[in-house]
Protein backbone atom coordinates (compact mmCIF):
# COMPACT_ATOMS: atom_id res chain seq x y z
CA UNK A 1 0.00 0.00 0.00
CA UNK A 2 2.09 3.10 -1.16
CA UNK A 3 1.87 5.09 -3.76
CA UNK A 4 -0.97 3.07 -5.90
CA UNK A 5 -3.49 5.00 -3.42
CA UNK A 6 -2.82 8.31 -4.91
CA UNK A 7 -5.18 8.89 -7.94
CA UNK A 8 -3.75 9.13 -11.38
CA UNK A 9 -4.49 12.04 -13.20
CA UNK A 10 -4.07 14.63 -10.42
CA UNK A 11 -0.87 16.82 -11.20
CA UNK A 12 0.75 17.43 -7.55
CA UNK A 13 3.61 19.21 -6.10
CA UNK A 14 7.35 17.17 -5.61
CA UNK A 15 7.78 14.93 -3.07
CA UNK A 16 9.27 15.83 0.34
CA UNK A 17 10.27 13.81 2.88
CA UNK A 18 8.73 13.17 6.58
CA UNK A 19 9.26 10.71 9.11
CA UNK A 20 6.09 9.12 11.17
CA UNK A 21 7.23 7.32 14.78
CA UNK A 22 11.04 7.18 12.74
CA UNK A 23 10.49 5.84 9.45
CA UNK A 24 11.13 8.30 6.54
CA UNK A 25 7.80 8.82 3.60
CA UNK A 26 7.39 10.78 0.78
CA UNK A 27 4.57 12.57 -0.40
CA UNK A 28 3.78 16.05 -2.16
CA UNK A 29 3.91 19.25 -0.36
CA UNK A 30 0.44 20.07 1.22
CA UNK A 31 -1.07 17.04 1.29
CA UNK A 32 -3.15 16.40 4.25
CA UNK A 33 -0.85 14.87 6.52
CA UNK A 34 -3.36 12.01 7.31
CA UNK A 35 -4.32 11.82 3.47
CA UNK A 36 -0.13 10.96 3.22
CA UNK A 37 -0.40 8.43 6.43
CA UNK A 38 -3.33 6.45 4.58
CA UNK A 39 -1.06 6.84 1.53
CA UNK A 40 2.19 5.33 2.86
CA UNK A 41 0.16 2.58 4.38
CA UNK A 42 -0.22 4.14 8.24
CA UNK A 43 -3.74 3.44 9.70
CA UNK A 44 -2.59 2.96 13.09
CA UNK A 45 -2.03 6.66 14.68
CA UNK A 46 -1.95 5.99 18.72
CA UNK A 47 -4.20 4.32 21.33
CA UNK A 48 -7.55 5.07 22.31
CA UNK A 49 -9.56 3.60 25.05
CA UNK A 50 -10.10 -0.20 23.76
CA UNK A 51 -8.91 0.69 20.40
CA UNK A 52 -6.49 1.98 17.88
CA UNK A 53 -6.89 5.45 16.56
CA UNK A 54 -6.98 6.19 12.94
CA UNK A 55 -8.40 9.18 10.79
CA UNK A 56 -11.97 8.90 10.89
CA UNK A 57 -13.80 11.86 9.98
CA UNK A 58 -10.74 14.09 7.39
CA UNK A 59 -12.64 17.35 9.08
CA UNK A 60 -11.31 18.40 12.18
CA UNK A 61 -14.00 16.94 14.28
CA UNK A 62 -13.58 13.28 15.73
CA UNK A 63 -9.55 13.84 17.10
CA UNK A 64 -8.97 10.62 15.87
CA UNK A 65 -6.08 11.41 14.53
CA UNK A 66 -4.17 13.30 16.98
CA UNK A 67 -0.56 12.87 16.40
CA UNK A 68 2.48 14.93 17.39
CA UNK A 69 4.37 17.05 14.83
CA UNK A 70 7.24 18.36 15.47
CA UNK A 71 6.64 17.66 19.00
CA UNK A 72 3.20 19.65 18.82
CA UNK A 73 -0.28 17.80 19.17
CA UNK A 74 -2.20 18.20 16.17
CA UNK A 75 -5.26 16.81 14.34
CA UNK A 76 -3.34 14.99 10.63
CA UNK A 77 -6.20 15.84 8.26
CA UNK A 78 -6.11 19.67 9.08
CA UNK A 79 -1.89 19.87 8.64
CA UNK A 80 -0.20 20.24 5.46
CA UNK A 81 2.51 18.19 4.71
CA UNK A 82 5.63 19.88 4.47
CA UNK A 83 9.62 19.02 3.71
CA UNK A 84 11.25 17.63 8.00
CA UNK A 85 7.79 16.91 9.47
CA UNK A 86 8.97 14.87 12.34
CA UNK A 87 5.58 13.17 13.17
CA UNK A 88 5.55 10.74 15.90
CA UNK A 89 1.89 8.91 17.77
CA UNK A 90 0.15 10.63 20.21
CA UNK B 1 -10.19 46.98 16.23
CA UNK B 2 -13.65 46.43 16.09
CA UNK B 3 -14.90 44.34 13.07
CA UNK B 4 -18.23 45.27 12.33
CA UNK B 5 -19.11 41.14 11.66
CA UNK B 6 -17.21 38.49 12.37
CA UNK B 7 -18.30 35.10 10.36
CA UNK B 8 -16.87 32.26 12.02
CA UNK B 9 -16.65 29.06 9.27
CA UNK B 10 -15.45 30.04 5.35
CA UNK B 11 -17.60 27.05 3.95
CA UNK B 12 -20.41 28.47 1.12
CA UNK B 13 -22.14 29.97 3.81
CA UNK B 14 -20.14 31.71 5.54
CA UNK B 15 -18.05 32.96 2.09
CA UNK B 16 -21.30 34.47 0.97
CA UNK B 17 -21.96 36.30 4.06
CA UNK B 18 -17.97 37.69 4.46
CA UNK B 19 -18.65 38.89 0.68
CA UNK B 20 -22.35 40.48 1.03
CA UNK B 21 -21.49 42.57 4.12
CA UNK B 22 -18.14 43.28 2.62
CA UNK B 23 -19.37 44.54 -0.38
CA UNK B 24 -21.44 46.64 1.36
CA UNK B 25 -19.16 48.29 3.41
CA UNK B 26 -18.99 46.73 6.45
CA UNK B 27 -15.34 45.80 7.92
CA UNK B 28 -15.54 42.05 7.63
CA UNK B 29 -13.31 39.23 9.56
CA UNK B 30 -13.50 35.82 8.31
CA UNK B 31 -12.21 32.94 10.32
CA UNK B 32 -12.04 29.09 9.18
CA UNK B 33 -10.28 25.75 10.53
CA UNK B 34 -9.13 24.51 7.35
CA UNK B 35 -5.79 25.69 5.61
CA UNK B 36 -8.22 27.11 2.48
CA UNK B 37 -11.99 28.57 2.14
CA UNK B 38 -14.61 26.44 0.36
CA UNK B 39 -16.42 24.04 3.38
CA UNK B 40 -16.98 20.49 2.95
CA UNK B 41 -18.65 20.07 -0.06
CA UNK B 42 -16.97 23.11 -2.19
CA UNK B 43 -13.57 22.15 -0.77
CA UNK B 44 -10.72 23.36 -2.14
CA UNK B 45 -7.45 21.40 -3.04
CA UNK B 46 -4.26 22.32 -1.60
CA UNK B 47 -2.18 24.59 -3.45
CA UNK B 48 0.09 23.10 -6.37
CA UNK B 49 -2.69 20.08 -6.96
CA UNK B 50 -4.54 20.42 -10.19
CA UNK B 51 -7.67 18.53 -9.63
CA UNK B 52 -10.34 18.13 -12.64
CA UNK B 53 -12.94 20.32 -11.59
CA UNK B 54 -16.22 18.93 -11.32
CA UNK B 55 -19.66 21.48 -10.39
CA UNK B 56 -19.03 21.55 -7.24
CA UNK B 57 -14.91 22.79 -7.83
CA UNK B 58 -16.62 25.23 -10.25
CA UNK B 59 -19.14 26.74 -7.89
CA UNK B 60 -16.67 26.79 -5.26
CA UNK B 61 -14.30 28.68 -7.21
CA UNK B 62 -16.69 31.45 -8.12
CA UNK B 63 -17.46 31.54 -4.48
CA UNK B 64 -13.99 31.78 -3.45
CA UNK B 65 -13.24 34.29 -6.04
CA UNK B 66 -16.17 36.58 -5.02
CA UNK B 67 -14.75 36.20 -1.40
CA UNK B 68 -11.22 37.42 -2.54
CA UNK B 69 -12.98 40.53 -4.62
CA UNK B 70 -15.19 41.86 -1.42
CA UNK B 71 -12.81 43.10 0.65
CA UNK B 72 -13.72 40.77 3.59
CA UNK B 73 -10.17 39.91 6.10
CA UNK B 74 -9.82 35.85 5.91
CA UNK B 75 -7.95 34.22 8.43
CA UNK B 76 -7.90 30.35 7.51
CA UNK B 77 -5.85 27.46 9.74
CA UNK B 78 -7.53 29.39 12.96
CA UNK B 79 -8.76 27.44 15.47
CA UNK B 80 -11.54 29.55 17.56
CA UNK B 81 -11.77 28.05 20.94
CA UNK B 82 -13.36 30.64 22.94
CA UNK B 83 -16.48 32.79 22.61
CA UNK B 84 -17.27 36.27 24.89
CA UNK B 85 -19.82 38.90 24.76
CA UNK B 86 -23.09 38.52 23.84
CA UNK B 87 -25.14 36.46 27.28
CA UNK B 88 -21.36 35.38 28.20
CA UNK B 89 -20.25 38.42 30.16
CA UNK B 90 -20.51 39.36 33.68
CA UNK B 91 -24.02 40.46 34.65
CA UNK B 92 -23.81 44.28 34.44
CA UNK B 93 -21.19 44.58 31.65
CA UNK B 94 -21.55 45.44 27.60
CA UNK B 95 -23.19 42.33 25.65
CA UNK B 96 -20.86 44.27 22.57
CA UNK B 97 -18.56 43.84 21.05
CA UNK B 98 -18.64 39.61 20.27
CA UNK B 99 -15.29 38.47 21.36
CA UNK B 100 -13.38 35.06 19.29
CA UNK B 101 -10.46 33.82 20.74
CA UNK B 102 -8.81 31.71 18.71
CA UNK B 103 -5.22 30.56 17.47
CA UNK B 104 -3.06 30.87 13.90
CA UNK B 105 -2.02 28.08 11.49
CA UNK B 106 1.28 28.63 13.87
CA UNK B 107 -0.39 27.94 16.89
CA UNK B 108 -0.06 31.71 18.49
CA UNK B 109 -2.93 33.26 20.20
CA UNK B 110 -5.56 36.38 18.96
CA UNK B 111 -8.41 37.84 19.73
CA UNK B 112 -11.24 39.33 17.25
CA UNK B 113 -13.74 41.19 18.44
CA UNK B 114 -16.92 42.24 16.54
CA UNK B 115 -20.08 44.21 16.81
CA UNK B 116 -21.88 41.23 14.96
CA UNK B 117 -21.47 36.97 14.28
CA UNK B 118 -22.14 35.30 11.94
CA UNK B 119 -22.20 31.71 12.47
CA UNK B 120 -21.61 29.28 10.02
CA UNK B 121 -20.48 25.90 11.47
CA UNK B 122 -21.44 23.22 8.97
CA UNK B 123 -22.52 19.75 10.22
CA UNK B 124 -20.81 17.11 11.99
CA UNK B 125 -21.24 13.71 10.03
CA UNK B 126 -23.53 10.99 12.73
CA UNK B 127 -22.23 8.07 12.76
CA UNK B 128 -24.04 5.48 14.72
CA UNK B 129 -22.09 2.75 16.35
CA UNK B 130 -21.76 -0.63 15.51
CA UNK B 131 -19.64 -3.48 16.74
CA UNK B 132 -15.92 -2.69 14.62
CA UNK B 133 -16.69 1.08 14.03
CA UNK B 134 -13.25 2.09 15.83
CA UNK B 135 -11.28 -0.41 13.68
CA UNK B 136 -8.93 1.19 11.49
CA UNK B 137 -9.75 1.59 7.90
CA UNK B 138 -13.70 2.37 8.65
CA UNK B 139 -13.80 6.37 7.59
CA UNK B 140 -16.74 8.72 7.16
CA UNK B 141 -18.50 9.03 4.13
CA UNK B 142 -17.70 13.02 4.41
CA UNK B 143 -13.92 12.09 5.18
CA UNK B 144 -13.94 9.64 1.82
CA UNK B 145 -15.33 12.52 -0.35
CA UNK B 146 -12.54 14.90 0.99
CA UNK B 147 -9.85 12.25 0.27
CA UNK B 148 -10.86 11.53 -3.06
CA UNK B 149 -12.16 15.00 -4.57
CA UNK B 150 -9.39 17.59 -2.08
CA UNK B 151 -6.95 15.02 -1.60
CA UNK B 152 -6.68 12.58 -4.26
CA UNK B 153 -6.34 9.75 -2.37
CA UNK B 154 -7.99 6.47 -2.25
CA UNK B 155 -9.18 4.96 1.22
CA UNK B 156 -8.09 1.70 0.35
CA UNK B 157 -8.26 -0.70 -2.65
CA UNK B 158 -11.81 -2.42 -1.66
CA UNK B 159 -14.22 -0.71 -0.12
CA UNK B 160 -17.83 -1.05 1.35
CA UNK B 161 -20.22 1.97 1.07
CA UNK B 162 -22.81 2.19 3.97
CA UNK B 163 -25.44 4.58 5.54
CA UNK B 164 -27.83 7.16 4.08
CA UNK B 165 -28.47 10.12 1.88
CA UNK B 166 -26.74 11.13 -1.71
CA UNK B 167 -23.38 10.94 -0.37
CA UNK B 168 -23.67 6.89 -0.25
CA UNK B 169 -23.83 6.97 -4.37
CA UNK B 170 -21.86 9.57 -4.71
CA UNK B 171 -19.12 8.05 -2.62
CA UNK B 172 -19.40 4.77 -4.54
CA UNK B 173 -19.18 6.24 -7.68
CA UNK B 174 -16.40 8.53 -7.63
CA UNK B 175 -14.62 5.53 -6.03
CA UNK B 176 -14.97 3.24 -8.71
CA UNK B 177 -13.74 6.30 -11.17
CA UNK B 178 -11.19 6.78 -9.12
CA UNK B 179 -10.00 2.80 -9.40
CA UNK B 180 -11.26 1.77 -5.71
CA UNK B 181 -12.92 -1.33 -6.00
CA UNK B 182 -16.48 -1.52 -4.16
CA UNK B 183 -17.47 -4.25 -2.98
CA UNK B 184 -21.45 -3.20 -1.61
CA UNK B 185 -23.23 -0.17 -1.34
CA UNK B 186 -25.31 -0.77 1.81
CA UNK B 187 -28.26 1.82 1.84
CA UNK B 188 -30.22 1.98 5.02
CA UNK B 189 -33.20 3.97 2.69
CA UNK B 190 -35.86 1.53 0.95
CA UNK B 191 -36.63 2.24 -2.58
CA UNK B 192 -39.65 3.72 -1.12
CA UNK B 193 -38.03 6.49 0.86
CA UNK B 194 -36.06 7.29 -2.49
CA UNK B 195 -39.04 7.68 -4.43
CA UNK B 196 -40.87 9.96 -1.71
CA UNK B 197 -38.16 11.89 -1.94
CA UNK B 198 -38.03 12.69 -5.85
CA UNK B 199 -40.98 15.28 -6.44
CA UNK B 200 -39.19 18.16 -4.50
CA UNK B 201 -35.88 17.20 -6.77
CA UNK B 202 -37.60 18.19 -9.85
CA UNK B 203 -36.60 21.29 -9.94
CA UNK B 204 -33.33 20.35 -9.93
CA UNK B 205 -32.89 17.76 -12.76
CA UNK B 206 -29.07 18.40 -12.35
CA UNK B 207 -29.23 15.94 -9.12
CA UNK B 208 -31.68 13.89 -10.45
CA UNK B 209 -29.36 13.65 -13.78
CA UNK B 210 -25.90 13.31 -11.36
CA UNK B 211 -28.02 10.43 -8.86
CA UNK B 212 -28.59 8.41 -11.98
CA UNK B 213 -25.46 8.75 -13.37
CA UNK B 214 -23.90 7.07 -10.17
CA UNK B 215 -26.66 4.92 -10.32
CA UNK B 216 -25.52 3.59 -13.47
CA UNK B 217 -21.91 3.34 -12.85
CA UNK B 218 -22.53 1.20 -9.73
CA UNK B 219 -25.03 -0.94 -12.61
CA UNK B 220 -22.16 -1.27 -15.07
CA UNK B 221 -19.51 -2.22 -12.33
CA UNK B 222 -22.28 -4.87 -11.17
CA UNK B 223 -21.59 -3.88 -7.40
CA UNK B 224 -24.44 -5.14 -5.51
CA UNK B 225 -26.63 -2.23 -4.35
CA UNK B 226 -28.62 -3.23 -1.16
CA UNK B 227 -31.50 -1.35 -0.25
CA UNK B 228 -33.06 -1.33 3.12
CA UNK B 229 -29.89 -2.98 4.59
CA UNK B 230 -27.56 -2.21 7.58
CA UNK B 231 -23.95 -3.20 8.37
CA UNK B 232 -24.16 -5.53 11.38
CA UNK B 233 -20.24 -5.17 12.12
CA UNK B 234 -16.90 -4.39 10.50
CA UNK B 235 -14.62 -6.86 11.86
CA UNK B 236 -10.65 -7.32 11.22
CA UNK B 237 -8.03 -6.84 13.67
CA UNK B 238 -5.81 -4.42 13.33
CA UNK B 239 -7.00 -3.10 10.17
CA UNK B 240 -10.77 -3.56 8.80
CA UNK B 241 -11.06 -7.51 6.66
CA UNK B 242 -14.79 -7.93 6.46
CA UNK B 243 -18.08 -6.49 6.77
CA UNK B 244 -21.38 -7.84 7.97
CA UNK B 245 -24.30 -6.97 6.61
CA UNK B 246 -28.13 -7.28 6.68
CA UNK B 247 -31.70 -6.57 6.06
CA UNK B 248 -33.09 -3.76 8.49
CA UNK B 249 -35.98 -5.77 9.06
CA UNK B 250 -33.92 -8.38 10.34
CA UNK B 251 -33.07 -11.75 8.28
CA UNK B 252 -30.36 -13.36 6.96
CA UNK B 253 -26.87 -11.43 7.06
CA UNK B 254 -24.13 -11.72 4.08
CA UNK B 255 -20.25 -10.72 4.18
CA UNK B 256 -18.26 -8.73 1.99
CA UNK B 257 -14.68 -8.83 2.42
CA UNK B 258 -13.03 -5.24 1.84
CA UNK B 259 -10.16 -3.45 3.47
CA UNK B 260 -12.06 -0.18 4.08
CA UNK B 261 -15.35 0.60 5.52
CA UNK B 262 -16.65 4.34 4.68
CA UNK B 263 -19.81 4.97 6.34
CA UNK B 264 -22.51 7.77 7.37
CA UNK B 265 -25.64 8.00 9.02
CA UNK B 266 -26.66 11.67 7.71
CA UNK B 267 -25.64 15.28 8.90
CA UNK B 268 -26.55 16.57 11.81
CA UNK B 269 -25.73 20.75 12.21
CA UNK B 270 -22.96 22.02 14.36
CA UNK B 271 -24.46 23.56 17.37
CA UNK B 272 -21.19 23.88 19.39
CA UNK B 273 -21.19 27.88 19.47
CA UNK B 274 -25.13 28.77 19.63
CA UNK B 275 -24.91 26.24 22.60
CA UNK B 276 -22.35 28.10 24.35
CA UNK B 277 -23.96 31.61 23.45
CA UNK B 278 -27.20 30.14 25.08
CA UNK B 279 -29.18 30.36 22.32
CA UNK B 280 -32.46 28.91 21.94
CA UNK B 281 -32.58 25.87 19.88
CA UNK B 282 -35.49 23.39 18.65
CA UNK B 283 -35.09 19.76 17.90
CA UNK B 284 -36.32 19.06 14.07
CA UNK B 285 -35.28 15.79 12.89
CA UNK B 286 -36.21 16.72 9.76
CA UNK B 287 -33.12 19.36 9.97
CA UNK B 288 -30.59 16.62 11.25
CA UNK B 289 -31.49 17.19 14.48
CA UNK B 290 -31.02 20.45 17.21
CA UNK B 291 -31.05 23.62 15.10
CA UNK B 292 -30.43 26.94 16.59
CA UNK B 293 -34.17 28.75 16.31
CA UNK B 294 -34.29 31.30 13.91
CA UNK B 295 -36.39 34.22 11.91
CA UNK B 296 -35.98 33.71 8.22
CA UNK B 297 -33.01 35.91 7.91
CA UNK B 298 -31.25 33.63 10.69
CA UNK B 299 -31.29 36.18 13.70
CA UNK B 300 -30.91 33.97 16.90
CA UNK B 301 -32.54 34.47 19.94
CA UNK B 302 -28.88 36.29 20.80
CA UNK B 303 -29.34 40.05 20.09
CA UNK B 304 -26.70 40.53 17.06
CA UNK B 305 -26.38 37.29 16.75
CA UNK B 306 -26.65 35.08 13.40
CA UNK B 307 -26.52 31.50 11.79
CA UNK B 308 -26.64 30.45 8.60
CA UNK B 309 -25.80 27.25 6.51
CA UNK B 310 -26.36 23.61 7.43
CA UNK B 311 -25.42 24.90 10.97
CA UNK B 312 -28.56 26.45 10.92
CA UNK B 313 -30.39 23.20 10.00
CA UNK B 314 -29.74 20.91 7.33
CA UNK B 315 -30.40 22.06 3.59
CA UNK B 316 -27.36 21.56 1.67
CA UNK B 317 -24.55 23.10 0.56
CA UNK B 318 -26.40 24.48 -2.56
CA UNK B 319 -28.64 26.29 -0.36
CA UNK B 320 -26.23 27.86 1.69
CA UNK B 321 -24.76 30.98 0.04
CA UNK B 322 -28.54 32.39 -0.15
CA UNK B 323 -28.68 31.42 3.33
CA UNK B 324 -25.26 33.73 4.27
CA UNK B 325 -26.44 36.42 2.53
CA UNK B 326 -29.65 36.26 3.83
CA UNK B 327 -27.64 36.24 7.22
CA UNK B 328 -25.34 39.06 6.57
CA UNK B 329 -27.90 41.36 5.11
CA UNK B 330 -29.63 41.15 8.40
CA UNK B 331 -26.47 42.10 10.46
CA UNK B 332 -26.38 45.02 8.02
CA UNK B 333 -29.66 46.77 8.95
CA UNK B 334 -29.40 45.70 12.70
CA UNK B 335 -25.93 47.05 12.51
CA UNK B 336 -27.31 50.38 10.95
CA UNK B 337 -24.92 49.84 7.76
CA UNK B 338 -27.76 49.54 5.66
CA UNK B 339 -31.64 50.89 5.88
CA UNK B 340 -34.48 49.35 6.22
CA UNK B 341 -35.79 49.77 2.86
CA UNK B 342 -32.15 48.90 1.38
CA UNK B 343 -32.32 45.56 3.38
CA UNK B 344 -35.93 44.85 2.08
CA UNK B 345 -35.11 45.58 -1.54
CA UNK B 346 -31.47 43.16 -1.46
CA UNK B 347 -33.03 40.42 0.38
CA UNK B 348 -35.75 39.43 -2.17
CA UNK B 349 -33.26 37.44 -4.17
CA UNK B 350 -31.51 35.37 -1.67
CA UNK B 351 -35.03 34.37 -0.24
CA UNK B 352 -36.01 33.22 -2.94
CA UNK B 353 -33.17 31.09 -3.75
CA UNK B 354 -32.82 30.36 -0.78
CA UNK B 355 -36.29 28.85 -0.96
CA UNK B 356 -35.98 27.17 -4.24
CA UNK B 357 -32.17 24.99 -3.17
CA UNK B 358 -33.89 24.28 0.22
CA UNK B 359 -36.78 22.30 -0.99
CA UNK B 360 -33.98 19.63 -2.53
CA UNK B 361 -31.98 19.64 0.94
CA UNK B 362 -34.77 19.18 2.95
CA UNK B 363 -35.63 16.09 1.20
CA UNK B 364 -32.15 14.73 1.03
CA UNK B 365 -31.96 15.69 4.95
CA UNK B 366 -35.24 13.67 5.66
CA UNK B 367 -33.46 10.95 3.94
CA UNK B 368 -30.85 11.47 6.12
CA UNK B 369 -33.30 11.97 9.59
CA UNK B 370 -31.90 10.00 12.42
CA UNK B 371 -33.31 6.14 12.58
CA UNK B 372 -34.02 4.88 16.33
CA UNK B 373 -33.95 1.31 15.02
CA UNK B 374 -30.19 2.18 14.46
CA UNK B 375 -29.73 3.03 17.52
CA UNK B 376 -31.63 0.56 19.11
CA UNK B 377 -29.52 -2.19 17.64
CA UNK B 378 -26.17 -1.20 19.21
CA UNK B 379 -25.22 -4.13 21.31
CA UNK B 380 -24.34 -3.18 25.10
CA UNK B 381 -20.61 -4.18 24.92
CA UNK B 382 -19.83 -1.51 21.67
CA UNK B 383 -18.92 1.67 22.88
CA UNK B 384 -20.31 4.96 21.93
CA UNK B 385 -18.12 7.50 22.88
CA UNK B 386 -14.75 6.61 21.39
CA UNK B 387 -12.85 9.30 22.55
CA UNK B 388 -14.00 7.87 26.87
CA UNK B 389 -14.22 4.91 25.83
CA UNK B 390 -17.84 4.56 27.10
CA UNK B 391 -20.18 1.82 26.01
CA UNK B 392 -23.86 1.47 25.37
CA UNK B 393 -24.21 -0.94 29.02
CA UNK B 394 -22.42 2.06 30.48
CA UNK B 395 -25.02 4.39 29.10
CA UNK B 396 -27.81 2.44 30.51
CA UNK B 397 -26.12 1.88 33.53
CA UNK B 398 -26.30 5.45 34.02
CA UNK B 399 -29.86 5.65 33.08
CA UNK B 400 -30.63 2.81 35.34
CA UNK B 401 -28.99 5.11 38.17
CA UNK B 402 -31.02 8.14 37.60
CA UNK B 403 -29.66 9.83 34.41
CA UNK B 404 -32.27 12.35 33.33
CA UNK B 405 -30.75 14.13 30.40
CA UNK B 406 -27.56 14.75 28.52
CA UNK B 407 -25.78 16.92 30.65
CA UNK B 408 -26.40 14.36 33.52
CA UNK B 409 -25.04 11.34 31.11
CA UNK B 410 -22.04 13.08 30.95
CA UNK B 411 -21.32 13.89 34.90
CA UNK B 412 -22.08 9.85 35.33
CA UNK B 413 -19.87 8.65 32.44
CA UNK B 414 -17.88 10.59 30.70
CA UNK B 415 -19.79 10.71 27.78
CA UNK B 416 -19.17 13.34 25.40
CA UNK B 417 -16.90 14.25 27.79
CA UNK B 418 -13.12 13.52 25.40
CA UNK B 419 -11.59 15.96 23.19
CA UNK B 420 -14.36 15.42 20.13
CA UNK B 421 -16.33 16.90 23.11
CA UNK B 422 -19.29 14.66 22.11
CA UNK B 423 -19.32 15.68 18.48
CA UNK B 424 -19.24 12.27 17.58
CA UNK B 425 -21.65 10.46 19.76
CA UNK B 426 -23.78 12.89 20.96
CA UNK B 427 -26.41 12.01 18.55
CA UNK B 428 -26.30 8.46 19.22
CA UNK B 429 -25.79 8.83 23.23
CA UNK B 430 -29.13 11.29 23.14
CA UNK B 431 -31.31 8.74 21.08
CA UNK B 432 -30.18 5.90 23.76
CA UNK B 433 -31.40 8.75 26.89
CA UNK B 434 -34.59 9.68 24.27
CA UNK B 435 -35.87 6.03 24.84
CA UNK B 436 -35.96 6.18 28.63
CA UNK B 437 -36.76 9.59 29.44
CA UNK B 438 -39.31 10.24 26.79
CA UNK B 439 -38.27 11.71 23.65
CA UNK B 440 -35.26 14.05 22.54
CA UNK B 441 -36.71 17.23 24.04
CA UNK B 442 -36.46 15.88 27.85
CA UNK B 443 -33.27 13.90 26.86
CA UNK B 444 -31.79 17.58 25.65
CA UNK B 445 -28.50 18.39 24.76
CA UNK B 446 -25.12 19.34 26.77
CA UNK B 447 -24.69 22.72 27.66
CA UNK B 448 -22.31 24.14 25.31
CA UNK B 449 -18.84 24.69 27.07
CA UNK B 450 -15.71 25.99 25.89
CA UNK B 451 -12.98 25.44 25.07
CA UNK B 452 -14.86 24.99 21.66
CA UNK B 453 -11.95 23.12 20.15
CA UNK B 454 -9.38 21.13 22.24
CA UNK B 455 -6.62 24.39 22.90
CA UNK B 456 -3.30 23.79 24.52
CA UNK B 457 -2.46 25.38 28.20
CA UNK B 458 0.27 27.36 27.21
CA UNK B 459 -1.85 28.99 24.76
CA UNK B 460 -4.63 29.37 27.42
CA UNK B 461 -2.00 30.86 29.99
CA UNK B 462 0.31 32.89 27.29
CA UNK B 463 3.80 34.42 28.65
CA UNK B 464 3.91 35.25 32.57
CA UNK B 465 6.56 35.14 34.84
CA UNK B 466 5.93 33.74 38.08
CA UNK B 467 7.44 36.88 39.96
CA UNK B 468 4.64 39.00 37.94
CA UNK B 469 1.11 37.10 39.77
CA UNK B 470 0.40 39.38 42.41
CA UNK B 471 0.24 37.47 45.56
CA UNK B 472 -2.42 39.09 48.11
CA UNK B 473 -0.71 39.62 51.53
CA UNK B 474 -1.09 36.87 54.18
CA UNK B 475 -4.09 37.26 56.25
CA UNK B 476 -2.53 38.77 60.00
CA UNK B 477 -1.89 36.12 62.66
Amino acid sequence: MTDDLRIKGITRPADVALTFDGRELRAPAGEPLAAALLAAGVRRLGEGPGSPRAAFCMMGTCQQCLVRVDGRLAQACLVPVRAGLAVTPA
Amino acid sequence: MIWDIAVLGAGPAGMAASAEAARHGARVMLLEESPAPGGQVYRASPAGFTVPRDADGRAGDALRAALAESGAKLRTGCRVWGLGGGPLVPEGAPAAPFRLDALDAEGTPFTAEARALVLCPGTTERVIPFPGWTTPGVLGLAAATILLKSAGVLPGRRAVVSGAGPLLYAVAAKLLKAGCEVAAVVDLASAAEWARALPALAARPDLLAQGAAWRARLLRARVPVLAAHSVVAAEGGEAVARVRVAPVSGGAERVFDCDTLLVGHGLSPATEATRAFRAAHRYAPESGGWVPVTDADGRTSVVRLYVAGDGAGVRGAAAAPAGGRLAALAALRDLGLITASEHDTTRAAPMRDHASAARAGAAMARVMAIRPALVAAIPRDCVVCRCEGVTRAEIEHALDDGAEDMNQLKQFTRCGMGPCQGRVCGEAAAELVAARVGGRERAGFATGRLPLRPVPMAALLGEFDYADIPVPAPAPL
